[in-house]
């Protein structure tokens, strides 16, 4: 059953993120990568990351998604149609892409990982304590950094976005 | 002897020059010219103050007068090869100082008078304190190249005072033929320089003069066409001073600087500048009588020889008075290298360099007076050519009587100075070179007999309409006049052999009675000629050149140099050569360069895509690299 | 660990979607469907190290908390990101990457 699910979702986002980077129109384009992080969401959900997935959803799906709308609507007409690149650019990005995707693969199929076989539950706790943890493995630093990278982004981004008072 | 006030002798004029050049249009004419003669009157003082120092103050050591040498590396090439500055104090640069300031304070003073009026009066005596300047450096210079430096120094001053008027296209064409004809022959000149620098590892003066030092007993060492290398730089050095001193085959400029302002003919084209070439030779006469036994001495010896003959014959066809005194002055000039080439070195073997001093010496005093007399007569009438004078002698007295003992002395009538030069110079001639002697003798002939065919036909012969009456010119011309009218008298009395020589040991010079009395006859069968034929207005004259035919056609044509030149030049060199070289230079030098530069353009022209500028572009070939790399590392990286 | 599936089938997707965000990268004229593109990448690195967390070192949590630093990165990066360009848009009225290479010149 997971199975499928996990064929299902991988094939629905390939096929999301390929309209994504494709769409000539602005719009669908946000609403092709919203299906994408939805998907991985998903497969957080399929190993048993609760948590990790409930933020992909509510940062991604409900915070960066929804900024992109805005700002779509506040920069572009609805029915605008996007320029593409040249088609000899596409064609050697593409290449380029293929040759990365055939060198990925073949490294990764030919290196043996060594799975654990497990199907271990983790709890919002167990990170929580991890995160908060000032003993040997404790993030609690970094999580402050992030903090206060969080709160400089926000300012600046106000800052920015809000221009000079004229 | 402390000799570093010396240096004052070519600074004045050359502060002198500076003052009056930068302050052209804000000093009053009446004032500078005061200010260069009395610059000058500075200089001349101290050359004569010098002249006292230098022969009698410390006199001879050992019986022998030594350079004072006061030198200042400049530019260091190798341990003995370096470009010095300094002062080079001996008899002969001694006796050039006095030469030289005394006529360029004549020629200043008689300037006041004769460029009276002139618009570019102050523009006059600044160039003239410049040529003063330079000619003082020359003669005090202690080695090859600074002598290079200050030769065409007066090389320019030379081209700026024949070119004095600007607005006359003669002028122009003159001033430019003096300066490329001079500047060709300096070519040689500097060629070789480099190679007694090359050959000798010095420049010095003194070095390569020492009979025993290393560049003249070293001659032989390297050859090149059967003559030793140091042979074919005293040649190349003399081809130099052949251009300066005016000799075959480099002559043509120096009848066509006549266009100069007359004072400027009197001072440089007479008496200091073109002697240069001769004063050269001076300086290296050791090198040139020990190197490969005298071989390009005697080189100098015949090109003099032959000039003298040559200028003298043209001479006499001419009818510009300016240029009869040019081709005149050519014509010493070649007596003076003539005899510097019949000279030797020891004792009274010296009587030729000696001679050739000496001649220099009264030479410029008799033509600098000639050709002021001569200026005198064209301010009096307003012309160059004899056919407008005639019976002057009442009208000018003083520059009458001034222009017959210039033309006496060059003569070589005695008492008067140049006999006594000219004398030595035959004797020495007669000693080492018969042929040279007898060509001596009949130039001598010859200049006594042109000489005196000007002034009879200036000053006697019938008088000629004239637009307004000639009068005598002012003092400030006839004074300088009347002093070296004394001068061309009195110096000739001068004891020349006790201080000149080229050993610097000085020997009692003699009378040769016989040679003495055949060079007087001569002259004066030479006046003698020229009274019968131009006192009286006569159709001898005419007579006489039409018996001699194309010969006189010829020689009123100076012998078709300057055609030969102008067809040399413009129909082969300009057609032919320049013509192929300039297509070479065009096509093949130029065309590989512009390829080269069209090729460059080009390709940029294709690559600068790469350099797009563009975030995503290089974002492009960032992945690629990486995922080049990669594949690198993984497929083709082995340990 | 999801039953049936191995780590190379995931890790095939996470590699398929990086780069279909590169192409995107490279392709897109746009600065906002360029954003889009940047997400994908860093959503397929979100993913792998969640994975490999997972399946080889289950014990361990690093992964986790990794993903969690990067999203909120992202989440920072792209607040600028817009700010920027709603700036930009102000100042030169478009997005397009072509437009401002005006201030090359």
């Amino acid at each position: 059953m997971e199975k499928y699910i996990f064929y299902t979702l991988a094939f629905s986002m390939i096929a999301f993120a390929i309209a994504a980077v494709n769409s000539r129109k602005m719009m669908r384009s946000v609403i092709y990568l919203l299906f994408v992080l939805v998907g991985i969401a998903g497969i957080f959900f399929l190993i048993d990351y609760n948590f990790l997935a409930a933020i992909q959803l509510t940062v991604y799906g409900g915070g960066v998604i929804v900024l992109m709308i805005f700002s779509v609507l506040l920069v572009h007409h609805i029915e605008l149609e996007l320029t593409l690149a040249k088609t000899y650019k596409r064609i050697v990005a593409a290449i380029v892409s293929a040759i990365g995707i055939g060198v990925f693969l073949q490294v990764i199929y030919t290196y043996d990982f060594p799975v654990v076989e497990n199907y271990k539950t983790t709890s919002t706790a167990d990170i929580g304590e991890k995160l908060l943890s000032y003993g040997d493995g404790g993030f609690v630093l970094p999580f402050e950094v992030i903090s206060v990278l969080l709160l400089a982004a926000m300012i600046g981004a106000i800052v920015i976005a809000k221009g000079k008072k004229t | 002897m402390d000799i570093r006030y010396i240096y004052l002798i070519p600074f004045i004029p050359l502060a002198v020059f500076l003052l009056l050049g930068l302050n052209y249009k804000r000093i009053k004419p009446s004032v500078s010219g005061y200010i260069g003669v009395f610059g000058l009157l500075v200089s001349t003082v101290l050359s004569y103050y010098t002249a006292y120092q230098y022969f009698f103050v410390p006199g001879k050591v050992n019986g022998v007068y030594k350079p004072i040498i006061d030198r200042h590396v400049w530019m260091n090439f190798t341990d003995t090869l370096s470009i010095d500055m300094g002062l080079y104090i001996d008899a002969i640069s001694v006796m050039m100082l006095v030469v030289v300031s005394t006529i360029s304070l004549m020629v200043h003073i008689y300037s006041r008078g004769y460029m009276k009026g002139d618009g570019g009066y102050t523009k006059f005596f600044a160039f003239l304190s410049l040529f003063t300047f330079s000619m003082f450096g020359l003669v005090l210079s202690t080695n090859l190249f600074q002598i290079y430096i200050f030769w065409e120094l007066v090389g320019v001053s030379s081209f700026l005072l024949i070119g004095y008027y600007y607005t006359k296209p003669s002028a122009i064409a003159a001033a430019k033929k003096a300066f490329i004809v001079t500047r060709f022959a300096d070519l040689g000149f500097l060629i070789g320089i480099l190679i007694m620098g090359y050959y000798t590892g010095t420049f010095d003066f003194e070095t390569l003069n020492n009979p025993e030092g290393s560049s003249i007993l070293n001659w032989a060492s390297t050859s090149f066409m059967g003559l030793s290398v140091i042979t074919w730089g005293l040649l190349l050095i003399f081809v130099g001073g052949a251009g300066k001193s005016a000799m075959m085959p480099f002559h043509i400029w120096l009848p066509d600087a006549m266009e100069g302002p007359t004072p400027v003919s009197a001072l440089i084209h007479a008496a200091t500048m073109v002697v240069a070439g001769v004063y050269l030779v001076a300086r290296l006469f050791p090198m040139f009588y020990f190197v490969e036994e005298g071989f390009a001495l005697s080189i100098v010896a015949y090109v003099g020889g032959i000039s003298s003959l040559f200028a003298a014959v043209i001479a006499i066809t001419q009818t510009d008075i300016k240029r009869v005194l040019a081709f005149s002055t050519m014509s010493q000039l070649g007596y003076m290298m003539m005899a510097l080439g019949v000279s030797g070195y020891d004792g009274l073997e010296g009587v030729g360099y000696m001679a050739s001093m000496f001649h220099l010496f009264t030479h410029a005093m008799f033509k600098a007076l000639l050709f002021l007399g001569a200026g005198s007569v064209i301010h009096a009438v307003h012309s160059n050519y004899l056919k407008d004078m005639g019976g002057l002698r009442k009208n000018l007295p003083i520059t009458n009587i001034t222009f017959l003992i210039a033309a006496l002395a060059i003569a070589g009538i005695p008492p008067f100075a140049g006999f006594w030069s000219k004398d030595e110079i035959l004797v020495a001639a007669f000693e080492n070179n018969q042929l040279l002697y007898y060509i001596g003798v009949f130039v001598a002939g010859l200049t006594a007999f042109y000489m005196f065919r000007i002034y009879f036909g200036i000053f006697w012969g019938k008088e000629k309409q004239y637009d307004h009456p000639p009068h005598e010119s002012p003092a400030s011309m006839t004074v300088p006049l009347m002093i070296l009218g004394v001068l061309s008298v009195v110096v000739g009395f001068i004891p020349f052999s006790e201080f000149v020589t080229p050993d610097g040991k000085g020997f009692e010079a003699h009378l040769n009675y016989p040679l003495a009395a055949i060079a007087v006859t001569v002259g004066i069968i030479g006046i003698v000629l020229a009274w019968v034929f131009y006192k009286k207005e006569n159709n001898l004259a005419d007579t006489y050149a039409k018996r001699f035919g194309v010969f006189y056609k010829w020689a009123y044509h100076k012998f078709y140099f300057d055609e030969i030149y102008l067809f040399i030049t413009k129909k082969i060199l300009f057609n032919g050569v320049a013509a192929s070289v300039a297509l070479f230079d065009k096509k093949v030098v130029d065309g590989t360069m512009n390829q080269i530069g069209n090729k460059t353009v080009f390709t940029s022209e294709k690559i600068k895509g790469i350099q797009s500028g563009k975030l995503q572009d290089y974002a492009l070939a960032f992945v690629g690299g990486v995922v080049v790399l990669v594949m690198i590392f993984i497929y083709f990286w082995t340990e | 660990m999801i039953a049936g599936i191995s780590i190379y089938e995931i890790l095939t997707l996470t590699t398929l979607l990086f780069f279909i965000g590169v192409y995107g990268f490279i392709t897109r004229k746009n600065l906002i469907s360029i954003l889009i593109s940047v997400e994908l990448i860093m959503n397929a690195s979100v993913v792998n190290f969640v994975i490999i967390n997972k399946y080889l070192y289950p014990d361990a949590l690093q992964g986790v908390i990794f993903s969690i630093f990067i999203i909120a990165v992202a989440a920072a990066e792209t607040a600028l990101a817009i700010a920027i360009i709603i700036n930009l848009y102000r100042q030169i009225g478009s997005v397009e990457v072509d437009a401002t290479e005006t201030m090359k010149y």
